[in-house]
């Protein structure tokens, strides 16, 4: 291996690991406030892609009818539950509530779909998108199993993940997609060219970091999500509900997700199953980090992108193994030092 | 007489088979501390989590004149409930002053422009969490988290604070620091439900008191008289009283 290739693996590596960085921050995110192992976190990033590719052709995508049909449901369990609780007054407000946001999203795209706005908006709008996805998702397949153990919410997202990559085969076929980059600029660094798209990569994750770092140390929202995250029974006590909890950190997860997304559409080929993986070498990611510290899970983003990077030079059928097998240990040196904190307190 | 905040008429509560809480009622006026007195297992704290709805409940509980029996406690807390519970439930990874301004959490959704004002309310109530605003409040004293969940309550503007055993577990100095907090927020227009192992300071500093045994109201009465009733000096308030009560 000489310096050139050298160089380009590094590249590679940290573009992926900007990447696995935003979706670790995600899962931390999901399982601290509602205790989901939430495995579909990458099909946000596969339908951000795809979402924003049939944009391209000026068409109205798939998801826009999932989000409706995930809203008409979300509307109905949120009439059930107020009729079981004898709040029939609060109906006609929780139905504004669940049904409004999602219909002007899809009343934006219908509008907007044809016209074949710039990348930027339609970017934008695949975003919209996939984020009202996450709050839907939360409330029709999570919110009635709020109080179930670690395994049943897991298993309920696995069911997710399975339902949502059959309705992303259904909505964009089986053929991948290549969106068009941000930016067709280079920069020439002498022994290495960074095209465009790599430097949105990294300039977007760095922002994100420090814009969700803000929103955690310093606004009232996000101190109250970490507050559900340490404390759930003290959270409830000053009036923090973990259901809005788990809706605004769902939205965040899509979000990210979707950014993700869009971002690695021009660089890799998505297909409606692409998220599966990346989603899962941002899981490995988080829980580096114990799933639960977002500065460890960005040095495993680090590894993992590293590990996986060079590996496919050397090792390339087997770098998803490699990359997997890192969880081993991972786990047993967390185990070990767990053990120790137990001894500590 | 003043105005009635809470009415607690018929309170059930099971665990299971047990019963946990039977028939209970109790009032709670304006502006007044009602003390609940108890030997241990009485149910005293799961009759504030059922208050509180952390527990579900049967029976009526009517607050500032409205039914509040169906809301969860979340609702409660926005409607000038709150709850101190004997674990306290700080966030200990947490700041002292973000603890604070949690405490706070409900009154910001609804826009409310007093929570600075509040804040600074409670570091003067309590100056030491001022000097420690910036530690984590797993790094406190016992003494020092009972004020910081005290203060954290506060910052709720609640009509009506729920204390569930605020002396447990602390130094008498502290104790009588503690209380003397207590009574002082009768200043501040809160009504207080006190619960206390410590029967006599709980009877000292409230106007009205109930003994709760084996999920019952046993008793009840203004403070003063229970304080003197010769079945609760024997059963509450200890030896060393009565004695001193028959000598004088």
């Amino acid at each position: 291996m000489d310096t050139q290739i050298f160089l380009l693996l590094a590249q590679d590596a940290l573009t992926n690991s900007a990447i696995y960085v935003l979706l670790a921050m995600a899962t931390i995110l999901i399982f601290g406030v509602t205790r989901i192992i939430f495995i579909p976190q990458g099909e946000f990033v596969s339908f951000g892609a795809l979402t924003l590719a049939i944009l391209q052709n000026g068409a109205v995508p798939g998801t826009v009818w999932l989000m409706l049909i995930l809203a008409v449901v979300a509307a109905i369990m949120e009439v059930v539950r107020l009729l079981r609780a004898e709040a029939g007054r609060e109906i006609p407000t929780a139905l504004v509530k669940t049904l409004l946001p999602p219909l002007a999203i899809a009343g934006i795209v219908y509008v907007c779909a044809p016209l074949k706005l710039a990348l930027g908006w339609q970017v934008l709008l695949s975003i919209m998108i996939v984020t009202m996805l996450g709050p839907l998702i939360y409330r029709v397949a999570f919110r009635p199993l709020a109080d179930a153990t670690v395994l049943v919410l897991l298993i309920a997202a696995v069911a997710v993940h399975f339902a949502l990559v059959g309705l992303g085969l259904l909505f964009f076929g089986a053929e991948g997609v290549r969106t068009p980059a941000f930016s067709e600029a280079q920069i020439d660094l002498g022994f290495l060219t960074v095209p465009g798209q790599n430097i949105w990569v990294y300039a977007t994750s760095i922002t994100l970091i420090l814009l969700l770092a803000f929103f955690f140390g310093r606004t009232m929202y996000g101190k109250a999500l970490r507050a559900v995250a340490f404390n759930r029974n003290g959270a409830r006590l000053v009036g923090i509900s973990p259901s809005l909890a788990g809706t605004l950190a769902f939205a965040l997860a899509a979000a990210i997700g979707s950014l993700s997304g869009v971002l690695i559409g021009p660089i890799t080929t998505i297909y409606y199953d692409s998220g599966f993986l990346v989603g899962l070498k941002g899981f490995v990611s988080a829980i580096v980090g114990g799933l639960a510290s977002y500065p460890a899970a960005a040095a495993g983003a680090i590894l993992v992108g590293v590990v996986e990077s060079y590996s496919s030079f050397w090792l390339s059928a087997y770098k998803d193994v490699i990359v997997f097998t890192m969880i081993l240990p991972v786990l047993l040196w967390l185990s070990l030092k767990s053990v120790h904190f137990e001894e500590e307190e | 007489m003043s105005e009635r905040l809470l009415t607690v008429r018929d309170l059930n509560v099971r665990y299971g088979k047990v019963e946990a809480i039977y028939r209970a009622s109790l009032n709670v006026d304006r502006g007044t501390i009602v003390s609940v007195i108890g030997p241990n297992g009485a149910g005293k704290t799961t009759l504030l989590n059922a208050i509180m709805g952390v527990i579900p409940s049967k029976g009526t509980i009517d607050f500032c004149g409205a039914d509040i029996g169906r809301t969860i406690t979340e609702q409660r807390v926005a409607k000038g409930m709150c709850l101190v519970p004997e674990t306290r439930e700080l966030f200990s990874q947490m700041s002292v002053a973000d603890n604070l301004e949690l405490g706070a959490f409900t009154r910001y959704r609804r826009g409310d422009k007093g929570i600075r004002q509040s804040l600074d309310m409670v570091y003067e109530l309590f100056p030491r969490l001022l000097e420690r605003r910036g530690q984590l409040a797993g790094s406190l004293s016992g003494g020092e988290r009972q004020m910081l969940a005290l203060g954290r309550a506060l910052m709720s503007q609640p009509t009506l604070l729920m204390l569930d055993e605020p002396s447990l577990g602390l130094a008498p100095l502290i104790v009588r620091e503690i209380l003397h907090n207590i009574s002082n927020l009768r200043t501040t227009g809160v009504s207080i439900l006190l619960i206390e192992q410590n029967a006599r300071a709980a009877l000292q500093i409230s106007d009205y008191g109930y003994v709760l045994e084996n999920g019952d109201i046993a008793m009840e009465g203004p403070s003063r008289e229970l304080a003197s009733d010769p079945k609760v000096i024997e059963s509450y308030l200890g030896m060393g009283v009565s004695g001193h009560d028959k000598d004088s």
